[in-house]
């Protein structure tokens, strides 16, 4: 079994949330089901020509906007990566991929989409036009970097575009610098930001008109949020969800994944950082002081009833609102196989606003229950199935993240049984 | 010298390690996890552990010298034992992957130290997978030198992932060189030695060194006759396969 490879029984893909750059849509993915709701439009929309589908095989693990909103990028487990086109929701090309897809990113221009599989390979295709002026993707990808045989949890580009940030599960973050042909790889790194104790989740980049440049934060399995110069790989500030948040009564779960940081959303052009954590109902906010290059809380957000524990996080540039998924591809033990997935927003995300960060009601969202219905799936979702969904992703992330720690003996017996050990005598 | 404080496994007359006490399996998977210590980040190595008469403490760390020269997958070690007379003044550090082959250089270091005092303080060993780890030991542009010598030659086709110089390893390597620093590698299987020399070639940051320059080098002699893989082949009368290139700043790419 290589590594990355863990046990397709208990694999659980975490549901997601990505919001358009100016918030005229929005996009839910969990298992392989993408569902997208047109804001401007208030309706559901339809992908492509197949109704209903996504083009997907099995569970999508990453989806992104184009930083300049005119494109949409899908990937998984099925080994495909479907690009589509904003407008017209119409896929307009799909790369097959050797391995499973962890990650992906669109450049700022446009041109490029990178994406990363579960070897650490990060390739790299590019988004050409037509005669006819229609977009289309060269199916070929090529390499453009590697972690040595990690998983990469995450890849951001810089707001500036000079930048291709990588963060795999070995606790490493590159940052390379983006080649004026990219299809030659990204061979020049600028940088590495070391410092986290655990497998890094997620990243993201807060910026400003101010401090255009901005600073990287990501998330770790080190129940740490860190806020770094990417350009030297300097550690500026580290917030420490485990120490810090102290009125945090995590839902009776014990074991190590407690204050694991699982996802984060930085508000664009603002200074606001979303938090979500392994086992808290709710997000921290955090706010980066780009000047002085610190981390700091502004309160903990709880959601109140049910066991709410986001999967993901998402948010439109210049929006108030913040937006949040829980729920997992699959629940094993529980009768139904369907995917359970539940959506809620937070308003008051922004620094600039006077408004209490809170959770809306239901009516309150965008959409209101026509947007829940479509991309929940359902309007009604049990509590337990919801509690039991949080556990099977923190099950799924701790089998997938945390290494095996293997006996002496374990490990001579795995020695001895392996495949190509055996072939090779 | 002091015989008596030597055990069993090292020499009587040199109170060297003997090799094969240390003997160990002949590779390792450098894919698999492995469970040692690894700094966070180049500021957390500690140097007084490796290198205690030049820094007594840990606590004047943040000072001036730094390692220059990594000897990666270091084998027996013979290469920095004579690095390290022919540059007193520089840092070096062997990193191998075989805990046993690491314990055995730890022990030749430590009885040349003894049996020569004032000398082979600059050099030292890591147990670590340099295919993961080179950027938890050193900055940006801290080495001068990288040594490949005598690598695992992985000859399937899907192991060639396992080769330590690969295109995407380059990448580090360029990372952590210093502008003009130099890569040496050689080899006795020659698939392998075209193999690193058209990666060398095809990556930006590397030019090849002339042909002068590397006869001028006395680094170059030491690729064979140093290291106990160069000696064996050199026993046999074997053929061997070099390919030494200078980090270059990319052209403005
Ligand atoms: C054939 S030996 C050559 C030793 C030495 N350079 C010489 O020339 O005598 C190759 C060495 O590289 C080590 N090695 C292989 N992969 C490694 C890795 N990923 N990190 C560190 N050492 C590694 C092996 O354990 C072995 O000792």
């Amino acid at each position: 079994m290589e590594e990355g490879e863990g046990n397709r029984e208990v694999e659980v893909a975490p549901a997601l949330v990505a919001v358009h750059p100016s918030h005229s849509s929005v996009v839910v993915a969990v298992a392989s089901d993408l569902r997208v709701y047109d804001l401007s439009g208030d309706r559901p929309v339809t992908l492509g020509d197949e109704p209903g589908r996504s083009n997907h095989s099995d569970s999508i693990r990453a989806i992104r906007y184009a930083p300049d909103g005119e494109l949409f990028v899908s990937a998984g487990d099925d080994k495909r990566v479907n690009v589509w086109s904003v407008d017209s929701w119409r896929c307009i090309g799909t790369v097959c991929c050797e391995k499973r897809v962890s990650s992906v990113a669109i450049s700022p221009n446009g041109l490029y989409v990178c994406f990363a599989d579960k070897f650490g390979v990060v390739w790299v295709v590019s988004v050409e036009k037509d005669d006819a002026d229609q977009q289309f993707v060269k199916d070929k990808p090529t390499p453009m970097l590697a972690h040595y045989c990690s998983i990469i949890t995450s890849l951001a580009f810089s707001p500036d575009g000079r930048f291709l940030v990588s963060a795999d599960r070995d606790s490493k973050i590159r940052v390379s610098v983006v080649p004026k042909e990219p299809l030659k790889g990204a061979h020049e790194i600028q940088s590495f930001c070391l410092g986290h104790s655990e497998f890094v989740s997620c990243l993201d980049f807060v910026y400003t008109s101010e401090y255009s440049k901005g600073l990287l934060v990501s998330g770790s399995g080190d129940s740490t949020v860190r806020l770094w110069d990417c350009e030297t790989g300097s550690l500026l500030d580290i917030f420490d969800v485990g120490s810090k948040v102290d009125d945090f009564a995590p839902n009776g779960v014990e074991g190590e994944m407690h204050y694991v940081v699982t996802d984060l959303c930085a508000s664009p052009n603002d200074t606001r950082i979303a938090v979500a954590v392994q086992s808290l109902n709710g997000i921290v906010l955090l706010n980066c002081d780009l000047p002085g290059k610190t981390l700091s809380i502004i309160m903990v957000v709880r959601i109140a009833g049910e066991a709410f524990i986001p999967t993901s996080l998402g948010t439109g540039s210049g929006q108030n609102l913040m937006w949040m998924v829980a729920g997992v591809s699959k629940l094993t033990g529980l009768d139904s196989t369907l995917p359970i997935v539940l959506v809620k927003t937070m308003t008051g995300f922004r620094s600039n606003t006077d408004q209490e960060p809170t959770v809306q009601p239901s009516n309150e969202i965008p959409g209101s229950l026509k947007l829940l219905e479509h991309l929940q799936g359902s309007l009604q979702v049990e509590g337990p199935a919801i509690s039991a969904a949080a556990n099977a992703w923190r099950l799924a992330m701790c089998n997938l993240m945390v290494k095996k720690q293997y006996s002496a003996e374990t490990r001579e017996f795995r020695k001895r049984t392996r495949n190509d050990k055996k072939a090779a005598q | 010298m002091q015989e008596k404080v030597v055990g069993s496994t090292h020499s009587k007359t040199t109170g060297l390690p003997r090799k094969r006490f240390y003997r160990a399996r002949a590779h390792s998977n450098p894919l698999s996890d492995s469970h040692f210590p690894v700094p966070l980040c180049p500021g957390q190595f500690d140097y007084s552990l490796h290198y205690p008469q030049l820094f007594p403490s840990s606590s004047n760390n943040g000072c001036v010298k730094k390692i220059q020269f990594a000897d990666i997958g270091c084998g027996f070690g013979g290469l920095l034992v004579s690095l390290s007379t022919l540059f007193p003044e520089t840092l070096m550090i062997g990193m191998e992957i075989r805990d046993k082959v690491t314990e055995y250089v730890k022990e030749r270091i430590s009885a040349l130290r003894t049996t020569n005092p004032g000398q082979y303080q600059n050099i030292s060993v890591v147990r670590t997978n340099s295919m993961k780890y080179i950027p938890n030991y050193f900055e940006k542009g801290q080495l001068t030198k990288m040594f490949f010598l005598f690598p695992d030659p992985h000859f399937k086709e899907k192991n060639h992932r396992r080769r330590v110089i690969s295109p995407h390893l380059l990448d580090e390597y360029a990372y952590t060189l210093a502008v003009g620093g130099i890569i040496y590698t050689i080899t006795d299987v020659e698939e392998l030695g075209e193999w690193m020399e058209s990666c060398l070639d095809e990556h930006p940051m590397f030019e090849a060194v002339s042909e002068e320059e590397v006869k001028a080098d006395p680094v170059v002699n030491l690729l064979t006759s140093a290291t106990e893989e160069g000696q064996k082949v050199a026993r046999n009368g074997g053929k061997t396969f070099r390919a030494i290139y200078r980090r270059i700043s990319p052209s403005s790419s």
